[in-house]
Order: structure tokens, then C-alpha cells, then sequence
């Protein structure tokens, strides 16, 4: 069993999103430890990007002051080695980025990443703008590398639900509504539906993401999935709380995990 | 020609959210039934005869020719349109196409605004709902264009994120697409994003080589030497150049922006300092920094301050069918003038790059040679921002 379909072997799963770098690596060290603490079961490292097209403000602006501050994609894979060697971190860790920070990687593209990503200890990657049709570029690099690359379901997705779920690897990422990352005050989308079309075709797990912020919406989600992902309501503390960030997200992932573990 | 999943050659594909993918692919089968059908066909001419003012004319620039001394040089009058630029002969399609699939909102991006304003007209026209998205520093380069778009019922949307220019626009446009989708048509401007876009905005503004053949075979008898014109996505040109692309005599000369010079950081031009890389739902060229990273860009011209360029002219310049070069501010600004003061034509910034290239290779080209440069819009937008450049300010 891969260690991404391990993660969702403890209950429900809860996946925090954390953009590496913001406010700087350090924050980010101290939050994805708390985030373990927490009971985070796999968490999702952001690589910023300068033009975050799926992305709500939120999160864009995490990316913005992330790279202000420095960051490269060199330093997020020399992070995420430290992270694994020497920081204890033993939770599935999955890459979110978009796909020219992969394919343009300067020492020899996505090849290269995948091997230093691997190495790093990243078990899997999300490409926000890569979508089934154009997968076949990263997918046999990423099998090679041993790393899973998640497909996306969205509300819009209709009948291409069948072949994105029967080629899925390591878990699936339900997109909940319509639009771009950001806390909504309710999820409208029948998610319910979607992930019964989504069993049908494959036993991959499914984890619903876009919008959730409270334990309710968590516990709405991952009672008609197997677990809930959440970014921008992290980022959002750690926009508050800045380099203190650490204690607060620890909470909240705790709170959130313990929200939907038994159900 | 794009392949079935849009590739030119390499170039090209649908590098876009897994939300908007629906979307795209009924985009596509819509207008693979539509570009067919004798009835929209009809529509189409009528709205470029009676809405857009075409044909457009190919006007003989006898004073520039004599002044130069070397081939004769023709301007395809693309300014002359309604709206002022070549824009309006996408939007014409694309608003058509909408309606036809049942779509009641258009929503775009613009630069310079000469899109923006080209869609708010057509939404106006026929009765839809319309959204421009425009950076924060285009909105006050191009105040003119904001208030014409709000004059025509438009909501102007100022983009603040990233460089608060075009590129940061489109993403604000395809970001708000995936925000709502089944009333709504993204009319994008230029001959980029993912497939199908790069082939229907194509087809809508081929419309200019079609015209340039035949008026050029009608005044000469014979085809132009060179074909001229401005890339920033790449619209006009690959409009210009397109029904050439099989006659290997015709030269397609595409002219980039390149700020303050290609060996500074301000710099539009994608070909000569750009690397291939996967943005904006397309795999083309870039500029961009080692890690991938989207490049800060800068011109003059706000429609060709872009980072990419469309996958068709990628393709063409890595045939080596069509060739690039940079044009820096100060050129296409003496351009600007040259023509203005030569010909009474006070032409776009950004058609102004191109005139820059033609008149320097007409100088060296002999007499029996025949260019022509596509003057993609006019210049009023302009004058402010070429005032400033000279130290003037002219702003009421």
C-alpha cells in the first residue's frame, strides 16, 4: 500500500494545505510540525508560484510574499529533506504547484524534480492546471519517481468522472464548488453524488477540498467522502499570526481531525 | 494547422483547472459545428461588412515609400475598423458564437483596452452582460478605453495581483470563468490560453491575409515580398499572416516589444529572451526565470506587455517559417511619429513596432519589392503615453 493510501487508513482524513515559505521556512517548519501533532494525516507543501491561477486571494498572497522573501523551488526541496531527515516528520507529504514550476525546473525539468522530490521524501504532486487530458506529460515521469500524481475531480466534471477515477493514483482531490481557493460560508455543490459516481469506478479515496473552514463543513464533506482538505483557512491563520503561527494551527488541525475521525 | 488536441507541433494543449475542462471542450464543439454552418457564416460577413466596417483597406504609403527609397509599401488599415483595432473581428465571432451556445455574459481581459472595448461593444450590440478585467497600471495608461467601456455598460474590473498588467488580467479573467461558467463566455482577446482558443481567434482574424491576397493580387497582381506585424499574444499577426503561410515567397515578419532592450529586464519580448514552458493553458514560450517563475515584463504598449506568446507563431518560429524581431520603445515610438507626420495615420503603439521593422528593411529592399505592414489599430489611445515619453504632458 502506498504511504498516501496508508494516510487514509486512521479514520477520516484531515488534510491541511500549508504554502512553503510564508511567511518564511521556518514558520513553516514549526507549522507542519504542529500540523503532525495535530493529527494532520497527510499534508499538502504549496511550491509558490508567481501567477497562481487557481488560486483565491488568500493564498495568492501567501505566494507572492513567499517568493518575495526568497523562496525557490530549490529551497522547498532542500526544506522538505530536512523536514524528513532531521525534524521528525513522518506524515505523507504531497506537492501542490503548477505545472511550469515542474516542467521548467531549471536543472532538467520535471525529470530532475521528480528524482530530488522523491529523494526529498514527497510521496505525492498536485498540478493545479494539468488536468487528465494533459497528464500523460508528468504521469510515467512521476510512476518512474515513485510518486503519485492526484487527479482532480470538480462539480463540472460530469462524465469525465469515469476516466479520471479509473487512472487515479494515491488519492483524489474533489474540487467542492465552482471558482478559485477561499473560505465559503457554505458548500452547495452534492458532493454526495459525486463521490458515490466516483466509488463506482475505482476504490481510490477521495478527499473533497475548495472552500471548508469549520469542523461542521469538514464533517458535512468527509461523511460522503474520506476526508477534507483544507489551504486557505490555514493561511489565513498563519496571515495572523505570522511567525507565531505554529500553536494556532496545531489547534485547529486537532480540532478539525477530531471533528471528523469517527465518522 | 492545431492537431486534434490542439498542438502546434509542440506548442499548444490545455494546460488549464480540471473545472474549466467542460468548458472548453463545449467551446469546441461548438464552434466545430458553427465554423460550418452556412447561417453563422452569413452572420459572421454581414456583422464584419455592416458592424466592423470591413474590408479594411490595403492603402499604398506612397510618401513613406518615396521618403525610404526602397520597396513599396503598403498598410493594411486594420485602425479603420470599428472600435479602432483588429479586435473587433475576434469579438464578432466570439459574441456569435456565445449567443449561439446560449451564453448571456461575455467576460474578457484587456491590455491596452482595445479588446475591452471591442467586447463591450459587442455585448452592447447584442444585448449581454460584459466584464473586462484590466491591471490596475493598464487602467491608468488607458483611462480613455476604461471610460469607453463603462460608457458602453461594461464593468471594468481593475486587476491589482502580480505585475497588474495583462498577464495578471488574463489570469483575473480565467479565474473568474472558473467562478461561473454556464451563463458565461470567456472572450479571449488574442491567439493564446488553451486549445481551442488559439484556433478560433485564428480563424476569426485570417480575415486580414484574406483581404491582404486578394487586394494585393487586385493593385499589384502579384504577392507581397513581407508581411508585417505586431506579437504580443500574437493576434494581428498570426491574422496577417496566416493565409500566407503556404506561399513560401511571402517573408511573415513578426515584431516583438522589446521595452527598453533585449538585454534588460525591461522587456516584452518572448521570442528572443523567452524558454518554453507551460502558462496560461498553453505550452509556448515564456520569459521566465530558472525555476519557472513568470517574468516581470515591460513596453510601452500595454497590448504587447506580455510574458508568452500564442502557440501557433512559437510554431511557425521554430520552422523557421515566419522570424521575430525586437523593437524597442524608442523605435516603435520614432515610428509613431514618422507615420503620423508622413501619412496623416496615427497608428497604435503597438502597430507602430511593426512599421518601425518594415520601414527599416524597406530602406534596404529594392524598388520591385512589395511589403505590407498591418496597422492592427489606431493611435488616439496613444498619445498621451508618447507625449509623456518625449517629456511632454498633455493630460487634461
Amino acid at each position: 500500500m502506498s504511504r498516501i493510501r496508508e494516510a487514509f487508513t486512521h479514520g477520516k482524513a484531515f488534510i491541511p494545505f500549508i504554502t512553503a515559505g510564508y511567511p518564511d521556512l521556518q514558520t513553516t517548519r514549526e507549522v507542519v510540525r504542529a500540523a503532525q501533532e495535530g493529527g494532520a494525516d497527510l499534508i499538502e507543501l504549496g511550491i509558490p508560484f508567481s501567477d497562481p491561477t487557481a488560486e483565491g486571494p488568500v493564498i495568492q498572497t501567501a505566494n507572492v510574499i513567499a517568493l518575495q522573501g526568497g523562496i525557490t523551488t530549490d529551497k522547498v526541496l532542500d526544506f522538505v529533506k530536512d523536514l524528513r531527515e532531521k525534524q521528525g516528520i513522518t506524515v505523507p507529504l504531497v506537492f501542490m504547484t503548477y505545472a511550469n514550476v515542474v516542467y521548467s525546473y531549471g536543472k532538467g525539468g520535471a525529470e530532475a524534480f521528480l528524482s530530488r522530490a522523491r529523494d526529498a521524501g514527497i510521496d505525492g504532486l498536485i498540478l493545479a492546471d494539468v488536468p487528465f487530458e494533459e497528464k500523460e506529460e508528468f504521469d510515467p515521469l512521476c510512476r518512474e519517481a515513485g510518486i503519485d500524481l492526484i487527479s482532480m475531480i470538480a462539480p463540472t466534471s460530469e462524465e469525465r468522472i469515469r476516466m479520471i477515477a479509473e487512472s487515479s493514483t494515491g488519492f483524489l482531490y474533489v474540487v467542492s464548488s465552482l471558482g478559485v481557493t477561499g473560505v465559503r460560508s457554505e458548500i452547495r455543490t452534492d458532493i454526495g453524488t459525486i463521490t458515490e459516481k466516483i466509488r463506482s469506478f475505482t476504490d481510490t479515496p477521495c478527499a473533497v477540498g475548495f472552500g471548508i473552514s469549520t469542523p461542521e463543513m469538514a464533517r458535512k464533506m468527509a461523511e460522503v467522502s474520506d476526508g477534507a482538505i483544507v489551504g486557505s483557512a490555514i493561511i489565513k491563520l498563519i496571515a495572523e499570526s505570522g511567525k507565531d503561527a505554529a500553536p494556532r494551527v496545531g489547534a485547529y488541525v486537532k480540532a478539525m481531525k477530531d471533528a471528523i475521525r469517527d465518522l | 494547422m492545431a492537431d486534434e488536441r490542439g498542438r502546434f507541433g509542440v506548442f499548444g494543449g490545455q494546460y488549464i483547472p480540471e473545472t474549466l475542462m467542460n468548458a472548453v471542450n463545449e467551446l469546441e464543439e461548438a464552434y466545430t459545428h458553427f465554423r460550418k454552418d452556412p447561417d453563422f457564416i452569413r452572420e459572421l460577413e454581414q456583422l464584419y461588412r455592416e458592424v466592423a466596417n470591413r474590408p479594411s483597406r490595403l492603402y499604398y504609403a506612397k510618401k513613406m515609400t518615396e521618403d525610404l527609397g526602397g520597396a513599396k509599401i503598403y498598410l493594411k488599415r486594420e485602425d479603420l475598423n470599428f472600435t479602432g483595432a483588429h479586435k473587433i473581428n475576434n469579438v464578432l465571432g466570439q459574441a456569435l458564437l456565445a449567443k449561439k451556445m446560449g451564453k448571456t455574459r461575455l467576460i474578457a481581459e484587456t491590455g491596452a483596452g482595445q479588446h475591452g472595448v471591442a467586447t463591450a461593444t459587442a455585448a452592447a450590440m447584442f444585448g449581454m452582460e460584459c466584464v473586462v478585467f484590466m491591471g490596475k497600471v493598464d487602467t491608468e495608461r488607458q483611462a480613455l478605453n476604461v471610460y469607453k467601456m463603462r460608457l458602453l455598460g461594461t464593468k471594468v474590473v481593475p486587476v491589482t495581483s502580480g505585475t497588474a498588467t495583462l498577464k495578471d488580467a488574463v489570469s483575473e479573467a480565467f479565474r473568474e470563468w472558473t467562478n461561473r461558467i454556464a451563463d458565461t463566455h470567456y472572450c479571449l482577446g488574442s491567439v493564446m490560453g488553451p486549445h481551442p482558443f488559439p484556433t478560433i481567434v485564428r480563424d476569426f482574424q485570417s480575415v486580414i491575409s484574406r483581404e491582404i491576397k486578394s487586394q494585393m493580387l487586385e493593385k499589384e497582381g502579384r504577392l507581397p515580398d513581407a508581411v508585417y506585424a505586431c506579437v504580443g499574444g500574437g493576434s494581428n499577426a498570426i491574422g496577417s499572416f496566416y493565409h500566407f503561410i503556404d506561399d513560401p515567397s511571402v517573408q511573415l515578419i513578426g515584431c516583438e516589444a522589446a521595452g527598453r532592450g533585449v538585454d534588460t529586464f525591461e522587456t516584452a519580448a518572448t521570442i528572443s529572451t523567452g524558454k518554453l514552458g507551460i502558462f496560461h493553458g498553453m505550452k509556448s514560450l515564456f520569459c521566465q526565470n530558472e525555476y519557472g517563475q513568470i517574468a516581470p515584463v515591460y513596453s510601452i504598449s500595454a497590448g504587447l506587455d506580455y510574458p508568452g506568446i500564442g502557440p501557433e507563431h512559437a510554431n511557425l518560429h521554430a520552422l523557421g517559417r515566419a522570424r521575430y524581431i525586437p523593437v524597442t520603445d524608442e523605435q516603435a515610438v520614432q515610428a509613431f511619429e514618422y507615420t503620423s507626420r508622413m501619412e496623416g495615420i496615427i497608428p497604435a503603439i503597438e502597430s507602430s513596432h511593426a512599421i518601425y521593422a518594415g520601414m527599416e528593411d524597406a530602406k534596404k529592399m529594392s524598388r520591385d519589392k512589395v511589403i505590407v505592414i498591418t496597422v492592427s489599430g489606431r493611435g488616439d489611445k496613444d498619445c498621451a503615453a508618447v507625449a509623456r515619453y518625449r517629456g511632454e504632458d498633455i493630460s487634461l
